[in-house]
């Protein structure tokens, strides 16, 4: 039998040794790691990394947030704003099992989060001690790694390998549970070595330029070419890229609501949103194109409609850098497998400069029908009550596309999402894949540490808002400079959509009540307002960009508005209805 | 991973199919890819967790009666875990297997009758331990084999009966050493990982 070392030995970084505790090591780590902030709770089991935290005050921020979906929701808006990996702390029992929906949604959405959280002394796990959880089995379906430390000799290795795995490949959430007693243990520390190769983990494959030249070929004797996509553009810092592909080859080029701002909204080729409440012209063309060409995006049910209905007559070529991905909804003519960052510019290289000047312009008569069925009287309603679309629109000129979007889920963001004017990329933050309602408010707190140049507006609706509502306490105490937007139709509006349109209008259970928020608000010494009249809208919009600091506005508006254009769940992208 | 309408040549028949599958020695890794199959609702007909041939690489074989469309998705989602180094699936005509049998019966019954003895010889049984009370005899072999015995002892009283995970080995593998040298190396050579993906598409994966 051959014989293989599990692991090669990490060179130390020197022969000497200090003696420190397991939870020095954890926050050791995190500075090699580069890490500044982390979102946090404390509690029983994670008292000595607290402790320990206690002393290094200078090197690492900690916001205390008022719950650990907050925290998680947090360290996911720092790292989809800055493209950092995010970190947070919580503790055993409630703390972890808090952290799950967090771990779900970053999971989904190819989020880097390195979540610690502490746990009960070793001879005390399996005995029902108090706040134990069986965290590691918990988050296992939820995690791109999880694993559990007893012994703080571990620590070096494993937190390494946790930031290795968080943020390279796809990235994901890594969850590590560490023993109280590994957190106290003291230990000879050799020092942090980041870790570069793990064995059993392939983060990104070698381009094989063959498939990547018969997908230039497809490509290249294409009529009626359409790319689609998603957030692994910006996932992989392929923005410029992606742009100069899509230039040279002259091909129209639309988004999943991850994969948007990664190129500015006002391009010429780019054409829209995809999906449910996507553009027209994309939706109906995919069933149109004769080469689809997808780039770092996994054809989302809410993004495909109907399968056996979609793009039955185009030669797919599929760019990804997870080979799960690949034939996984949507069977590919080429996979081109890899990180889109290396893939793009040999394929750009291969393309011919083209312009589809007449495909292009399909798009276009579909756009103005659009307008003229959806977008103008979303924009510019002929009512007296306010409408979403407006409200985004009067934003968009007040911010130039300039400020970061995070959105919460529901009607709301997906008109945010179709409305927005972006100019740069890793500006439009939502919960895509696991439709986390409560996500906006903490995310943007996040979204604000991890790029605080930048005007962060967080867009909810009034249920969404209810859901972490907390977190204004650490929007306070921080001093947190976001911009909270609610825009209240009284109503879970995007269920009563539902019902209204295949459950006979039977409203069941949508009508929702909300707090005076201005009142709310100001008791985190929040300033805010309340708008109900179109006269106030710019006004209050200004003031609240212009405020320096936090700063809450409710909109009023339409009550029984729907969000259209709509693929109805069942139906092909093409049966896209704009009413 | 079914859906409601599948496309044209996606259906395809449900057989059985022997997942090998080598991985990091690691806790919790078991349930890792337990629960790729039952959130899934697939059932695991089998399965046996054992060293390989290479110290420190653990090897999975698990069989499941699926589509072999869906075999292959699942394949990829095992392969993408960290620790998971490989996996492949293979049809029952790829690998050589064995389940193992272990059949309690009364001694008594053994001693005195004659017939359970020539049945004995014809299923290759063994006896492992002879007690004054009972014997529990051993046997090797395919599902058909060692289901055949239980029905044949079944009238002389089978007090205990349980059938082990199968085990497999893949008829056209060369094993696994030279793979596990490319995998430890930063950049490992084209001609292996990776590229048996990309040309033999639809019969092999790799991560």
């Amino acid at each position: 039998m051959e014989t293989l070392a599990i692991q090669k030995e990490q060179p130390a970084v020197s022969n000497k040794t200090t003696t420190i505790s397991g939870s020095q090591a954890v926050l050791e780590a995190f500075i090699a790691e580069g890490v500044e902030t982390i979102f946090g709770y404390p509690g029983g089991a994670i008292m000595p990394i607290y402790d320990a935290l206690y002393d290094y005050n200078e090197k690492l921020k900690h916001i205390l947030v008022r719950h650990e979906q907050g925290g998680i929701h947090a360290a996911q808006g720092f790292a989809r704003a800055s493209g950092k990996v995010g970190v947070v702390f919580a503790t055993s029992g409630p703390g972890a099992t808090n952290l799950v929906t967090g771990l779900a949604d970053a999971q989904i959405d190819s989020t880097p989060l390195v979540c610690i959280t502490g746990q009960v002394f070793a001879h005390l796990l399996g005995t029902d001690a108090f706040q134990e959880t069986d965290v590691i089995n918990i988050t296992t379906p939820v995690t791109k790694w999880n694993y559990q430390i007893t012994d703080a000799t571990e620590i070096p290795s494993v937190m390494a390998k946790a930031f290795h795995i968080a943020q390279t490949g796809r990235p994901g959430p890594v969850l590590i549970d560490i023993t109280k007693n590994a957190q106290l243990q003291k230990f000879e520390y050799s020092g942090y070595t980041k870790m570069e190769h793990l064995r059993s983990y392939r983060p990104k494959p070698i381009v094989r330029k063959e498939y990547i030249e018969q997908a230039a070929k497809l490509i290249n004797a294409a009529q009626k070419p359409f790319v689609i996509w998603g957030q692994g553009v910006i996932l992989g810092g392929a923005e410029k890229e992606f742009q100069a592909f899509i230039e040279k080859s002259g091909i129209p080029a639309a988004w999943t609501i991850l994969g948007e701002s990664a190129i500015p909204t006002s391009h010429p080729l780019n054409v829209g949103m995809l999906g449910m409440h996507g553009n027209y012209a994309p939706n109906v063309l995919t069933n149109d194109c004769d080469v689809l060409i997808a780039i770092g995006m996994r054809f989302d049910d809410r993004v495909t409609g109907r399968l056996d209905k979609y793009a039955k007559q185009a030669q797919i070529i599929h760019l990804d850098i997870d080979p799960a991905e690949i034939d996984k909804n949507v069977k590919v003519t080429i996979p081109v497998w890899g990180d889109c960052k290396e893939t793009l510019p040999v394929l750009t290289e291969l393309v011919e400069r083209k312009n589809h000047s007449q495909w292009l312009q399909k798009f276009k008569e579909l756009e103005q029908k659009e307008v003229e069925e959806v977008i103008f009287e979303e924009q510019n309603p002929s009512t007296e009550i306010m409408t979403m679309g407006e409200v985004i629109k009067v934003m968009n000129e007040l911010t130039g596309g300039n400020a970061i979007i995070v959105t919460d889920v529901g009607q709301h963001q997906m008109v945010a999402c179709r409305y927005v004017k972006f100019n740069q990329t890793r500006s439009n933050i939502t919960s895509g894949g696991l439709g986390t309602m409560g996500f906006a408010l903490p995310a943007a707190i996040g979204a604000k540490f991890g790029a605080p140049e930048r005007t962060v507006i967080t867009i909810a609706g009034d249920g969404g808002i209810q859901m972490t509502i907390q977190e204004l306490g650490t929007i306070m105490q921080n001093e947190v400079d976001v911009k909270i937007l609610i825009l209240n139709n009284h109503f879970l509006g995007m269920v009563r959509q539902w019902q209204q349109l295949f459950n006979d209008k039977r409203y069941s259970f949508v009508d929702i009540a909300s707090p005076d928020y201005v009142t709310v608000a100001k008791a985190y010494n929040i300033p805010g307002r309340s708008i109900s009249n179109r006269a106030d809208l710019k006004d209050a919009l200004s003031e609240m960009l212009n405020h320096k600091g936090a700063y809450l506005l409710e909109v009023i508006v339409g009550k029984e508005n729907n969000v259209f254009p709509m693929v109805p769940q069942g139906c092909s992208v093409s049966e896209i209805r704009l009413k | 991973m079914e859906f409601k309408n599948p496309p044209s040549g996606v259906r395809g028949m449900k057989k059985e199919f022997t997942l090998t599958v080598y991985t990091e020695n690691q806790i919790g890794l078991l349930n890792r890819i337990a629960i790729i199959f039952s959130r899934r609702k697939i059932n695991v007909d089998s399965l046996n967790t054992s060293p390989s041939e290479i110290e420190s690489v653990h090897r999975f074989n698990i069989v499941i009666t699926e589509t072999e469309d869906v075999v292959k998705k699942l394949c990829r989602q095992i392969e993408k875990q960290v620790e998971v180094l490989k996996a492949y699936y293979n049809t029952n005509e790829e690998i050589i297997w064995q389940e193992l049998a272990l059949y309690k019966v009364p001694t008594n019954v053994i001693a005195e009758k004659v017939v359970v003895e020539r049945l004995l010889r014809k299923y290759g049984a063994r006896a492992v331990v002879i007690r004054n009370d009972y014997t529990v005899f051993e046997t090797s072999g395919h599902r058909e084999e060692t289901e055949g015995l239980i029905k044949a002892l079944e009238p002389y009283g089978l007090i205990e009966f349980v059938r082990s995970a199968r085990v497999a080995i893949i008829k056209s593998s060369s094993g696994f050493h030279d793979k596990l040298k490319e995998f430890e190396q930063l950049q490992p050579g084209e001609s292996v990982a990776e590229n048996e993906y990309l040309n033999e598409r639809d019969k092999v994966f790799t991560m």
